[in-house]
């Protein structure tokens, strides 16, 4: 699912539905992240926060979500994973809920607050079905977690540091030390985020061995900054991130 | 580890590290005879305890039933929350932690957990919703002047659940350095159980004490209800007697007003913070607002040991009304000359709404006192 991928992130219904369509079709990009906005997103730093808080006051719903996966689908082929707390999957059913994003396309689930040793039910569900599952790693995740990830997940999803979602000045000794185990230990593509924000950030994730990189929070930004507008920037923004 | 289908560690893989060092660390230091000692004398010495087991021979005459209160109002800073922190705090430090975090709503965990870290010399960090932050400028003065820095959170509804999401964000940064203190019998897995024991000794004391008062075991147990840990506190070592256990939850302005914090009472099973439990929340997930004249029982979800109790159907569950608990403050102040936390108020008010307490042996938890309430109780009759 990944190879050298630029991933990105987009949260749904910031600032509109419409808006988030429109932002991610601009996006030069090759995996699509879209984050569900929850009230209580505890592994987000401030832009991310603030842009669910945003959406949910605009009276986003989940079906905005399905909306937005329905429509990219139906203008690209590109991979697109769905990011979740678990909360509305759990309350709407995890069932009706994995039902509902397989039939927008949507073709893995990742879920920030489900590890894997509480995913029993879930992980079922989602293999019945045929949708792929991304686990999160950290720095001080040990082999033995790392080896039970590797076999749940298409690609890892390795969280750079300690703390939350947001943009940082570079990327840390942690990052390329935790990367180069999970390397060591994980059979599965590697994709590295949090934190990744620039082109040299990039680069240097890809030549450490990284199967992917990241970028959420600086699109988040460029959101906040240029609103209505931000789909040309975001074009350039990710442009410039590969070459 | 669950109480049934509840609990659980719902938390993003970078805390379960220190979830784990924490659970091992607690399984070592429970029973060890050096930690207990230490314990117990901070408890007698600096927090006072053991507690006394009061007979409120007016409210009794009054309510035409034989009412026991058990006085942790009457502990340093006024509420149970020091047993925890104290305890939690000696926990910091054999992990060899040199800071503290917690969240607090009205501020009562926050003072304690102040004062544990002062007397240990811990540093220490409060997160407050914002909205909590302006509400009660005095415990935020109380918890600076103990040294501690009060962080006011912005973000979401600015309350309590806020300042643990904040919390649990700082933790997963700081984990190596510093303990998240939680103050109630939530979160991910061992926090429940781990403030659950520290607070038991509230129910074993009373135990020891109602058998020689009495010479047997109450009739009923009540309790107020938010996170809960007061209420587990004195339930635990009753669970397995034949005693009706209360807990009484937040019920606002009215279940049917949607402004309240019961849970339990009016809630749906869900995920946040770490634990599997009843919240009240819409019907996509969304957590909701919530409502209570007391800001200690002002929380959108509850311990899920309490979701496991109400379940199994060993303990009850039921509400009172902030007018209710406004009246039972006002009416345990002038009877017995003892002005009870709006909280414990919520208890008191139930003995009134229960006929077939009459005539029965009650203990009601007396888990904090008023004074922390007279501006609010001084707002309302106005």
């Amino acid at each position: 699912m990944i190879d050298k991928s630029l991933i990105v992130f987009f949260p749904a219904g910031y600032p509109s539905k419409e808006k988030t369509l429109e932002f991610m079709l601009y996006a030069n990009a090759d995996v699509f992240e879209l984050g569900v906005p929850f009230s209580d997103p505890i592994a987000d730093g401030p832009a991310i926060q603030k842009a669910y808080f945003t959406a949910i006051s605009n009276g986003f719903r989940l079906r905005d979500a399905f909306w937005i996966a329905k429509k990219f689908r139906e203008q690209s082929h590109k991979k697109l994973v769905l990011m979740n707390y678990y909360n509305p999957i759990y309350r709407t059913g995890i069932k009706k809920f994995v039902e509902n994003a397989y039939s927008c396309g949507i073709d893995a689930m990742l879920v920030v607050d489900l590890p894997f040793d509480e995913a029993n039910e879930f992980v079922e569900v989602c293999r019945d079905m045929g949708m792929k599952n991304v686990f999160l790693s950290a720095p001080n995740t040990s082999d033995e977690r790392l080896r039970a990830i590797d076999e749940l997940s298409e690609f890892i999803y390795l969280v750079s540091t300690y703390g939350v979602t947001g943009v940082r000045d570079k990327i840390s000794e942690l990052a390329f030390k935790a990367l180069r185990r999970a390397k060591s230990v994980c059979r599965k593509p590697i994709a590295v985020g949090f934190g990744v924000s620039k082109k040299e950030h990039v680069s240097e994730l890809f030549q450490a061995g990284a199967d992917g990189v990241v970028v959420g929070s600086a699109i988040v930004r460029l959101i906040e900054r240029f609103g209505d507008d931000a789909g040309k920037e975001i074009e350039r923004f990710t442009a410039a991130l590969r070459f | 580890m669950r109480f049934g289908e509840f609990g659980g560690r719902y938390v993003p893989e970078v805390l379960i590290p220190p979830l784990e060092e924490l659970e091992k660390a607690y399984n070592e230091l429970k029973d060890d005879e050096e930690f207990r000692k230490e314990l117990d004398y901070y408890l007698r010495s600096y927090a006072g305890r053991p507690t006394p087991l009061y007979f409120a021979k007016n409210l009794s005459k009054e309510l035409g039933m034989r009412v026991y209160l058990k006085r942790e109002d009457l502990l340093h800073g006024g509420a149970h929350k020091i047993n925890n922190t104290l305890a939690q705090a000696l926990l910091a430090k054999f992990m060899g932690k040199s800071r503290i975090i917690a969240e607090t709503g009205a501020g009562q965990h926050g003072v304690a957990t102040a004062m544990a870290s002062a007397l240990l010399g811990l540093k220490c960090r409060i997160y407050m919703g914002a909205l909590d932050y302006e509400r009660q400028k005095m415990n935020v003065f109380r918890m600076k002047i103990l040294g501690a820095e009060v962080v006011p959170v912005e973000s979401g509804s600015r309350t309590l659940k806020d300042a643990i999401n904040e919390a649990l964000r700082d933790w997963a940064e700081s984990f190596e350095t510093t303990h998240y203190l939680i103050g109630s019998v939530v979160g991910p897995h061992p926090f429940p159980i781990i403030v659950r024991d520290f607070q038991s000794i509230i129910g074993k004391e009373a135990r020891r004490q109602i058998l020689e008062l009495e010479q047997r075991l109450p009739d009923a147990i009540v309790a107020c209800v938010g996170g809960g840990s007061n209420a587990m506190g004195i339930f635990y070592p009753f669970l397995k007697d034949k005693v009706r256990l209360i807990g009484v939850e937040a019920g606002g302005e009215g279940i049917e007003s949607g402004r309240h914090s019961a849970s339990l009472s009016a809630g749906s099973k869900g995920v946040l913070h770490g634990m599997l439990s009843y919240f009240l929340q819409d019907s996509e997930g969304m957590i909701a607002d919530t409502h209570s004249i007391a800001a200690g029982l002002d929380y959108p979800g509850v311990g899920p040991e309490h979701a496991y109790l109400k379940d199994s159907g060993r303990v009850e569950y039921s509400i009172a009304t902030d007018k209710e608990a406004l009246n039972a403050f006002l009416k345990l102040s002038k009877l017995e000359g003892i002005i009870p936390a709006l909280e414990s108020a919520h208890a008191l008010a139930y003995l009134e709404k229960d006929e077939s307490l009459k005539g029965s042996v009650v203990i009601v938890n007396l888990s904090g006192r008023g004074d922390k309430d007279l501006g609010i109780v001084m707002e309302v009759l106005k």
